[in-house]
């Protein structure tokens, strides 16, 4: 029998997901440890948890706390136990940049929000119901602040769903986002048809058995560990502006263009699937969620002929195509933040794009593979000189080809549609860990 | 993936005594580059006294293993793998070559299953200073594999830079027309 998941105590952002339209991000600095506890000793009581947010949640907002490793130190961790968390959580994600293809205009001395300062302790990520309900709970945060000098919010990004709220998630290219999810297999849902097997917990929660059929060792204290869980953090500028000229410039006809993007993403704005529908959108299959997942690429699209081989969906998820899939997913959470580009509108000027959070329980083994390999490797799946066209690291110098009969088309020298203008690596703890963080005991382990 | 490289023209690359020519950070470690005789490992380590007998038996098991399972290691892309059993003095080394085409530190974890699928691991228990607790420990076995890496300081390509692949689409090839040939007859 496997363990069953500790709902009570694991905080609810990888377990469920809110019917938010609006958040806030805000990271925190404290001046010393006494500041950071009765921050978060005041706060603890009203973090979500596992059992206390779900689907029927009457809640209008809710609260997630994560730790930087340098916030964790400052509230009294000893350097012995950070010494038995991952190296790359400790390093942070500014010292791991170029591993991640963060180089350029998305090199951390570019980074907004000072993200790449140590200094950065804690994040607290509000998701509300709305607008109003986000903006009550902000000024009630700064109230609570005043309370506490020693406490400082460095930087803060507000998120706002995109118009026109019909329930349906998207991002500022215009594509329909959230279709593929992992499910914990010890919630007992079941995965929609095409979305992979279930995914054992101990691949996004610590102290579980994962995939692997083993419960790694916890990071000391285990009453720190248990129940928790990394967050990648990235604040990534989409480039509408750019996007759309560079379609209207690649293709002559409004259906050409969509086209286009489609080859990109892998599927249509609509959220249909290239592999299932290669020539026309279909709407209602993009929105499916039955259908919209059920398909794989080794017999239906060897090489590429509906869905290219390096289309955004098909490097993220490669179904059939790669290798320990299930060591390899993640659980995404987050939203867009900044204005939506009325379409025919020229480039304003504002930051605009998608600030996420990637849970896993290994940064390496999950999120640094990904960015690594699948975004960014060159010669992913024999491909040559081609990165992923929507989220890969580009300077101009790299190529996307669409297959196609008789004569492929090569785009020589991609842009950039995305720049990544923030980014950290997070601990999410448990409830008892909070509160363990919060008493000062943790002053007490070596 | 010839696209750059001509394959008839042999090639010779000598490498600097890091192993590479310019840092770049993977996630395990610094990265080693592709060479005319393309990506490879050379893993040298002390062998507990006293399991020369075992490691050699491994190779029958492993022979048998891949005769059950011939795509067994597909993932990784191989060209060759080498187990050299030798002396240095008292002590009986073992060394493990690989030469392959995908970059090993981006594959670090699929590798390290893939060595456990086949038994590898089982041998790797019998070197000196593994980490005995490998099975839910990777970043310990990661560290073993890169403190006993040797990088070559020079490697040589009859054929330079011709991945696996290829070579097996032009065997295919010529198989192929051989059959239409012999059909034509």
């Amino acid at each position: 029998m496997p363990t069953p998941l500790e709902l009570g105590d694991i905080q609810h952002f990888l377990l469920a997901r809110t019917p938010a339209l609006a958040a806030r991000y805000e990271f925190l600095t404290f001046d010393d440890a006494a500041a950071g506890r009765a921050w978060l000793a005041g706060l603890v009581d009203r973090v979500g948890t596992g059992r206390s947010v779900g689907s029927t949640s009457p809640d209008a907002r809710w609260i997630t706390i994560a730790f930087t490793c340098s916030g964790l130190r400052m509230l009294g961790v000893s350097d012995a136990a950070l010494a038995t968390f991952p190296e790359e959580f400790r390093q942070g994600m500014a010292a791991r940049a170029s591993i991640l293809g963060l180089g350029g205009t998305s090199a951390p001395d570019q980074w907004l929000g000072d993200l790449a300062n140590p200094a950065v302790h804690s994040i607290v990520i509000l998701f509300a119901r709305d607008v109003a309900e986000r903006d009550r709970c902000e000024r009630q945060h700064r109230e609570y602040l005043t309370t506490l000098p020693g406490v400082r919010v460095l930087s803060a990004l507000d998120l706002e769903a995109l118009p026109p709220f019909d329930g349906v998630a998207r991002e500022h290219f215009g594509y329909r986002d959230r279709l593929s999810q992992p499910v914990i297999a010890e919630t007992g849902e079941q995965p929609t048809p095409g979305s992979g097997a279930a995914v054992r917990a101990g691949e996004f929660f610590l102290g579980y058995e994962d995939e692997a059929g083993s419960v790694p060792p916890l990071p000391r204290p285990e009453v720190l560990s248990r129940n928790g869980s990394y967050l990648a953090y990235l604040r990534m500028e989409e480039h509408v502006a750019a996007f759309r000229e560079f379609l209207r410039q690649q293709a002559n006809t409004p259906d050409g263009q969509e086209l286009l993007a489609a080859k990109l993403m892998g599927r249509w704005r609509s959220g249909a699937p290239l592999v299932l529908c290669p020539d026309k959108d279909d709407p209602a299959l993009g929105g499916d969620l039955q259908r919209t997942n059920d398909f794989l690429y080794k017999e239906a699209d060897p090489y590429g002929y509906r869905c290219p081989v390096g289309a955004h969906i098909r490097r993220m998820n490669l179904r059939d195509t790669g290798e320990n899939m299930q060591r390899r997913r993640m659980i995404r959470r987050g939203g867009t933040y900044g204005p939506p580009l009325p379409e025919e509108a020229p480039d304003d000027g504002v930051e605009r794009g998608i600030a996420a959070f990637i849970g896993c329980v290994s940064l390496i083994r999950q999120f640094e593979f990904t960015m690594n390999v699948w975004v960014n490797d060159p010669k992913f799946k024999d491909l040559d000189n081609e990165r992923d066209p929507i989220v890969g690291a580009h300077d101009g110098t790299f190529d996307m080809t669409v297959p196609k009969r008789p004569v492929r088309t090569r785009i020589k020298g991609l842009p950039a549609f995305t720049t990544i203008r923030g980014g950290a690596y997070f601990f999410l703890p448990g409830i008892t860990a909070l509160r363990f963080l919060a008493s000062g005991e943790s002053e007490l382990v070596s | 993936m010839a696209s750059n490289n001509d394959w008839s023209t042999p090639k010779a690359m000598a490498i600097p005594k890091e192993g590479y020519f310019t840092l770049q950070q993977g996630r395990y470690g610094e990265t080693y580059p592709r060479t005319p005789a393309c990506h490879g490992f050379t893993i040298i380590a002390k062998i507990k006294p006293g399991t020369e007998a075992q490691i050699r038996d491994y190779g029958t098991k492993i022979e048998q293993t891949i005769a059950a399972s011939p795509h067994a290691l597909a993932p990784l892309q191989l060209h060759y793998l080498r187990w050299v059993l030798f002396d240095i003095g008292p002590d009986k080394y073992f060394m493990y070559q690989g030469i392959f085409d995908t970059d090993f530190d981006k594959y670090t974890e699929d590798a390290i299953d893939l060595f456990t699928a086949t038994g590898v691991n089982t041998v790797f228990e019998k070197l000196e200073g593994f980490p005995m607790d490998w099975k839910t420990n990777a970043p310990a076995f990661i560290k073993f594999v890169r403190e006993h890496q040797c990088p070559s300081f020079l490697e040589y390509g009859e054929y330079p830079y011709v991945t696996a692949g290829e070579i097996k689409k032009a065997l295919a090839l010529k198989q192929a027309f051989s059959s239409m040939l012999d059909h034509m007859q």
